[in-house]
């Protein structure tokens, strides 16, 4: 499987990452090689075959339904980069 | 004064002599943290201690046992913990320059249990970035040196955690493995570590890697303190929601019990493998001479799809991770590259926040699972490995645990892989299995190669077999005899 530049960057816009000239060339090298080892998977016969998305077969215990406290607004926003002490600043998006 | 050669105590025998009154937490607390410091100068083993911290709750220690009270089972012990489990009020890092100033507001519960066992977070240690990698030279801090010897990687991800126990910083560690992330580095390293059954131990405030895989475990120097490490931090948690509600056995008195009778399988295409150093294949088959003469029943098996295991990994994993990593935007925590609209700010803060691994599984990640590619990649994984864990599940129908080699060869040289990823990823050869399966494997010092690096097997077991892992395990490390072989610190 070959990935091209183009591709590279059809990827990197659903990633939201910008890549410099020389990341797009490496990157369409590594991502080829690493994509051509994994064609194998192609032969195994998976007729029939369920995914597994898990390797739980069993779910957990549902915890109880009860209100319980959280970390609130001041604490949880006490780290956000720009600092606004309850809320997440973020440029503006409408005019 | 600390015990003389109390760098070597294991945790079980720590926390009886400070139980005891035989040496205050405080005195030990000192010790480690010179030792870590001694260790981190010439190993590069640690991303941040809690030196204030550490002495202050080590002194609270010992003023509460002078009161009288009763301490938990690890009172005084000083521990470390990879850098990827939150720690409330100290840095965590993940080894990405994208989570910088990030302070997490809450504790990990993995964190939580160690602290109602009364033990002591004498630091964080350096790790991949994001768990991404099989050397730590993927760390935004540089990377770790193995301690027997500097030239070579300590293996990754948990590599600061394993460089610590093997040089004698603390007796346990904790580390997390999505692929092998504990058991590489700890047999890279010569110590015990265990990957869990999935669900055994709470992930809640561990930074997410592949959430169908991430396990956190324990690393340490001996099996039983593995065991009882296993105690103190496995068990249900309400906040995931993944967490099994399996009863937490005593490990320790599993750990005690004779293993003779148990039934070894030994995977034929994992003894078979092309590029198995010879020296990593003699260790191996030793080990399974050893378990034949403690009175187990070696037996061959067959894990038909396991060749599989390295592409269904990668991209599982790196689906898994473009998606969790989606939240490092610059918004809530860790850095931000301001620019003048949102679109481009997302941009600028993960290209610069992120280091070059992480990119190149981002991108695998988001091609695998994008439209058009994603029933030949992710669907078609997916259903390879459902085949993966089916081949556990027949064998385990005749045996009771496995036996197979950690890594194909010991550790290797810095720079040696770095310019060649799937290099790189076929060090995980023997470990990414487990994970897919969600079955616990535990990797045990079974021998050194003439250059002197150590060499680790790997015991499997079915799902929380962990108990019949640490008998089979505690009785073949008694029958290696490596336990008082320590590496030489510069």
């Amino acid at each position: 499987m070959r990935i091209d530049a183009k591709e590279v960057l059809r990827i990197a816009r659903l990633a939201h990452l910008d890549l410099a000239e020389e990341e797009i060339a490496r990157l369409s090298a590594e991502l080829s090689s690493i994509l051509s080892h994994v064609e194998m998977l192609r032969s195994v016969d998976t007729q029939g075959v369920a995914e597994t998305f898990h390797p739980l077969e069993y779910g957990g215990p549902m915890r109880a339904d009860d209100t319980v406290a959280s970390l609130g607004a001041a604490e949880a926003t006490r780290g956000a980069p720009g600092g606004a002490a309850g809320a997440f600043l973020v440029p503006r998006i409408i005019g | 004064m600390s015990l003389p050669g109390a760098e070597w105590s294991p945790l079980l025998a720590s926390a009886k002599a400070l139980r005891e009154g035989q040496v205050r937490a405080r005195a030990v607390a000192e010790s480690s943290l010179a030792r870590a410091r001694r260790v981190d100068a010439s190993l590069a083993a640690f991303i941040s201690l809690r030196e204030d911290a550490l002495l202050a709750e080590a002194d609270d220690i010992d003023r509460r046992r002078a009161a009288g009270e009763t301490l938990g089972p690890l009172a005084g012990v000083p521990v470390v913990l990879k850098d990827n489990i939150l720690t409330r009020g100290h840095p965590t890092t993940a080894a990405s320059r994208i989570l910088d100033g990030f302070v997490p507001p809450y504790d990990a519960t993995v964190v939580a249990r160690l602290r109602g066992a009364d033990a002591l977070i004498l630091g964080k240690t350096n790790l991949d970035e994001f768990a991404m990698g099989s050397s730590t030279e993927n760390s935004a801090f540089g990377p770790s040196k193995n301690p027997w010897d500097p030239q070579r990687v300590p293996g990754g991800s948990s590599g600061g955690s394993c460089v610590a126990v093997a040089s004698g910083v603390t007796a346990a560690a904790l580390g997390s493995d999505t692929g092998g992330s504990i058991r590489l580095p700890a047999s890279y390293c010569g110590t015990v570590g265990l990957k869990p059954t999935y669900g055994r131990v709470s992930r809640y405030g561990l930074v997410a890697f592949g959430s169908s895989l991430d396990q956190i475990g324990p690393i340490t120097r001996t099996v039983e303190d593995a065991a009882l490490l296993l105690g103190v931090i496995a068990g249900y948690d309400a906040h995931d929601s993944t967490s099994s509600a399996e009863p937490v056995p005593d490990y320790l008195a599993a750990a005690r019990t004779d293993p003779a009778g148990l039934r070894i399988g030994v995977p034929r295409e994992w003894i078979a493998a092309e590029g198995m150093d010879p020296e990593v294949l003699a260790a191996v088959r030793a080990a399974i001479d050893a378990a034949a003469k403690l009175g187990m029943e070696i037996r061959e098996v067959s894990l038909p799809h396991a060749r599989y295991a390295i592409p269904t990994y990668y991209i599982v994993a790196t689906a898994e991770a473009s998606a969790n990593l989606a939240r490092y935007d610059g918004v809530r925590f860790g850095l931000r590259v301001p620019a003048d609209d949102l679109q481009s700010q997302y941009r600028a803060t993960r290209s610069r926040g992120f280091g070059a691994e992480v990119k190149r599984r981002i991108m695998l990640g988001t091609y695998v699972l994008s439209s058009g590619y994603y029933d030949a990649y992710y669907a078609q994984a997916s259903r390879v490995r459902t085949l993966v864990r089916r081949d556990f599940t027949d064998a385990f129908r005749d045996v009771d645990l496995l036996l197979a080699p950690t890594a194909p060869s010991p550790a290797f040289r810095i720079g040696e892989k770095a310019d060649d990823p799937l290099a790189m990823y076929l060090s995980d050869v023997f470990t990414t299995t487990m994970n897919l399966a969600g079955i616990p494997a535990l990797s045990l010092p079974c021998g050194f190669s003439r250059g002197g690096l150590p060499i680790g097997c790997q015991i499997i077991g079915p799902d929380f077999a962990e108990g019949t892992i640490f008998r089979a395990a505690r009785a073949l490390e008694e029958s290696f005899g490596l336990a008082d072989r320590h590496p030489t610190l510069a």
